[in-house]
């Protein structure tokens, strides 16, 4: 009965989405006040109807209900409750839902919190939102309907696959849709803009906490991602560039330089063309991803789970909005004026630069991602691209982008001082630099990149502190005045601080692990010990055990220090009987920033067994970075400039540039 | 993050590959050094029925005779060009995982340079001719005044 509660809902869900799409626009077009008001009515509707939806999926997903198809196919009776729960989005059918409930979120929070927008606007961008509702309402109806029944229902389910029975499907796909989606928000503000031909400093100011609200969760999805496949997968690997990785790092890339052109618009309007156009690439990406993973045309030789209706329609909805949204900006972008100038070396300038390579670096992970498939359609040959190749062209490319990131802060508005904000970064350059010959002294015989790498990854984190040194005016001036003057900096400015700091720590963490790290692969008798990252590991033994839906093997492992016991950790080797699949849980032991990392393999004939056993120097600070960019982006999100209503922010921002100028 | 990414956002593959647990010890060459150039050639090899795994990743059969191949070829006395030859003549240029500089694939390889050149000298010429409209509104009388006198003091 809730399933087809749910079902009626997901079909009122579309009526309603319908009416959001079309009427506030006509209202807009016609200033009708009354047309424009069922926007927000329209979006909260839709966003409560999805919900129901969602919410009735999920109780049959809790009860176990196997009359549901989707239910049979992706669960089982006997797995936790909170697989069961997060097992609603661990499928196709599941995940598209999970897609469009965030979707009229993000509409339902424009509804609740846009009063601060121009009516026409705020029509316009709910409406934009509802077209997208709309096609993928009639994507998940049509093609990927979670509510279809089997009569008779079966006894037991067929499993959730068991790679995503962990804690990390509860977190990581949420996140990163909230990411994803996130940017369908820019995208229909840039829509809207285009439509009613106007933007302006305000625009860029209105668009910004929503873009960054997205980029903040899509760094988190990402991240989290990173760490569940580092864990979960055995080998601890933490980045593959894979297609399907690719597909949400691209959105990420573009959505940093919508952030950062963005600034520049609303700051000295200018750069207004090319930030409407990073607002429609950066959803379009996302679009496109969504396409790459659903239509699964990147892994063809694995594809034969995938229906083609479902490909096609996704393609469909990538033309419709992708090819309409840049027609739309080739016939209006010329009327939108462009507004003040500034020279090569200006904080504009930096922005633009940094907008270069990161669009530069989208469209190489876009190329080396597609490519493949590219030639495949036209000449019938095969190709891999893959980790080496990507290596080889973004690693280089993100060199010139990280060594201007502490710069850019420091020149100021139209016009910089570049020797003099290098001058003023001489510690950061100093730091890195006496880094970078201690590594090589340390560790004798260390690659020199990675000695350059983590000289860089110093100099961006005493670098990124620059700016509040500078506007503190500390060391120029009485410490207590300092103080004050920190504190009555705006908070964006502690966010780009702490992010930029972020971006340092994921440097230092991404090159130590590559350098520094060590492998062992051995066979192992119980009590056999071997050293790494200056420990003992002592086998302890194997045990057989049973889990709840499935067998466990588990290694038992006693680390030693200095003769010393210091701790101890399990491996595992898992085997779930409903999909005859083997999954294995690494033990990790955390030392300051770096991981033990210990594997089991095969058991060998002599009754050993395979382990491998790895130290991960400062592995955790890729991760940890990430942890200080997120937080970055709520400091940000807390700046009152971007609470407040447009009016006053034109006063609050004349404040601020006095501040600045001051 | 492939796997768990893959499939839970395609779920297109009903039958993940086991989890990797690549080179096992009975595989590992006694001579250090060519087992460091094995391992380097390794990651640039793909594992032909994996998903997007280098044989060094891979635990699947294929990728272990692939990986016994490149040792034995290693322990005969060839370059690891003439391994990686010896290989890509086997199974073709889609087992690399680094594209070769072919003719078929330049784009591949240039397209960042090209996108960096072309988009740096776009930025360049919109920087040195701006569009100049609003800059140069003429000043008022008030601005005019104001001008004159601080021209004058």
């Amino acid at each position: 009965m809730s399933t087809e509660l749910g079902h009626f809902a997901l079909i009122l869900a579309l009526a309603t989405a319908i009416m959001q799409s079309i009427l506030p626009m006509v209202g807009a077009a016609r200033s009708d006040t009354r047309l424009m008001n069922v926007a927000p009515m329209a979006a909260v509707t839709c966003f409560a109807l999805v919900l129901l939806s969602f919410a009735a999926l999920t109780q049959a997903y809790l009860t176990s209900d196997f009359s549901v198809l989707n239910v049979f196919e992706n669960s089982h009776s006997l797995k936790p409750t909170l697989y069961k729960f997060t097992g609603v989005w661990g499928n196709h059918e599941g995940s598209m839902l999970l897609w469009i409930l965030i979707l009229a979120f993000f509409g339902a929070l424009v509804a609740v919190f846009g009063n601060n927008l121009p009516p026409t606007l705020k029509a316009n961008v709910i409406g934009v939102q509802g077209w997208i509702l709309v096609a993928f309402l009639l994507f998940i109806i049509f093609t990927s309907n979670p509510f279809i029944r089997i009569s008779p229902p079966p006894f037991e389910g067929q499993d959730l696959n068991p790679i995503l029975q962990d804690i990390g499907l509860a977190i990581h796909p949420p996140l990163l849709y909230l990411g994803y989606v996130g940017f369908s928000i820019s995208f229909s503000f840039a829509i809207a803009a285009l439509i009613e031909g106007k933007i302006d400093a305000a625009w860029a100011r209105w668009v910004r906490p929503w873009t960054l609200t997205a980029w903040m969760f899509l760094t988190a999805g990402i991240s989290m991602g990173s760490y569940w496949a580092y864990y979960e997968l055995g080998w601890g690997g933490w980045w593959f560039w894979d297609p399907v990785e690719n597909a949400s790092f691209m959105p990420w890339l573009l959505g940093t330089a919508l952030l950062h052109s963005a600034l520049v618009m609303e700051k000295r309007e200018a750069l207004k063309i090319w930030t409407v156009l990073l607002a429609i690439m950066a959803f379009s990406l996302s679009l496109l991803g969504t396409f790459l993973v659903r239509s699964g045309v990147l892994t063809s030789v694995h594809a034969f789970a995938t229906d083609p209706t479902r490909g096609v329609f996704i393609l469909m909805i990538l033309c419709v909005f992708i090819g309409g949204a840049l027609t739309l900006f080739a016939f209006r972008a010329s009327s939108l004026r462009a507004g003040g100038i500034f020279a090569p070396i200006s904080r504009e300038g930096a922005l633009v630069l940094n907008n270069l390579f990161l669009t530069t670096a989208t469209m190489t992970v876009f190329v080396g991602t597609l490519y493949p498939l590219f030639l495949e359609v036209i000449s019938e040959e095969k190709i891999s691209v893959g980790a080496p190749f990507f290596n080889l062209t973004f690693g280089p490319l993100m060199v010139p982008l990280l060594l201007a990131i502490p710069i850019g802060p420091l020149l100021s508005w139209k016009r910089g001082d570049l020797l003099g904000a290098m001058q003023r970064l001489y510690v950061a350059i100093l730091g890195g630099f006496a880094v970078a010959l201690v590594v090589i002294y340390v560790q004798t015989g260390a690659p020199i990149l990675a000695a350059v790498g983590i000289g860089i990854g110093i100099y961006l984190i005493i670098g990124s502190m620059a700016e509040l040194w500078m506007r503190a005016g500390l060391g120029r001036m009485a410490f207590s005045k300092s103080l004050g003057r920190l504190k009555g900096l705006p908070r964006s400015i502690y966010g780009t601080a702490m992010a930029h700091f972020g971006v340092g720590v994921t440097v230092i963490g991404i090159v130590a692990v590559s350098a520094f790290s060590s492998e062992d692969i051995v066979a192992m008798q119980p009590k056999d010990q071997i050293e790494a990252g200056g420990k003992t590991i002592i086998f302890e033994g194997i045990e057989n055990a049973q889990g709840p839906n499935y067998q466990v093997q588990i290694g038992h492992f006693t680390i030693m220090e200095a003769g010393r016991e210091i701790g101890k950790t399990t491996s595992e080797k898992r085997f779930y009987p409903a999909r005859q699949m083997p999954t294995t849980e690494a033990g990790i032991v955390t030392y300051g920033a770096s991981q033990l990392y210990v594997s089991l393999g095969d058991p060998q004939a002599n009754g050993g067994l395979v382990v491998r056993i790895w130290y991960k120097s400062w592995v955790t600070f890729i991760w940890y970075g990430t942890v200080f960019m997120v937080l970055g982006a709520i400091i940000s999100l807390s700046d009152r400039r971007l609470r407040v209503g447009a009016p006053a922010a034109r006063k609050t921002k004349a404040a601020a540039q006095q501040g600045a100028s001051a | 993050m492939s796997k768990v990414l893959t499939s839970f956002m395609a779920l297109i593959f009903l039958t993940l590959s086991v989890p990797a647990f690549a080179v096992n010890p009975d595989e590992i060459l006694d001579d250090a050094e060519l087992e460091a150039r094995a391992r380097v050639i390794s990651a640039d090899l793909r594992c032909l029925v994996c998903q997007n795994q280098s044989i060094d990743d891979s635990d699947a059969d294929l990728a272990r005779d692939l990986r016994v191949l490149v040792r034995n070829r290693l322990v005969e006395g060839d370059t690891n060009k003439e391994v990686i030859d010896y290989v890509v003549s086997r199974y073709g240029d889609f087992v690399l995982l680094k594209p070769s500089f072919s003719a078929k694939n330049l784009f591949l390889w240039i397209a960042p340079a090209l996108f960096l050149l072309i988009g740096g000298l776009l930025a360049f010429v919109k920087l040195r001719n701006p569009d100049h409209e609003k800059v140069s509104a003429p000043l008022s009388s008030d601005e005019k005044d104001k001008l004159k006198q601080i021209l004058n003091q």
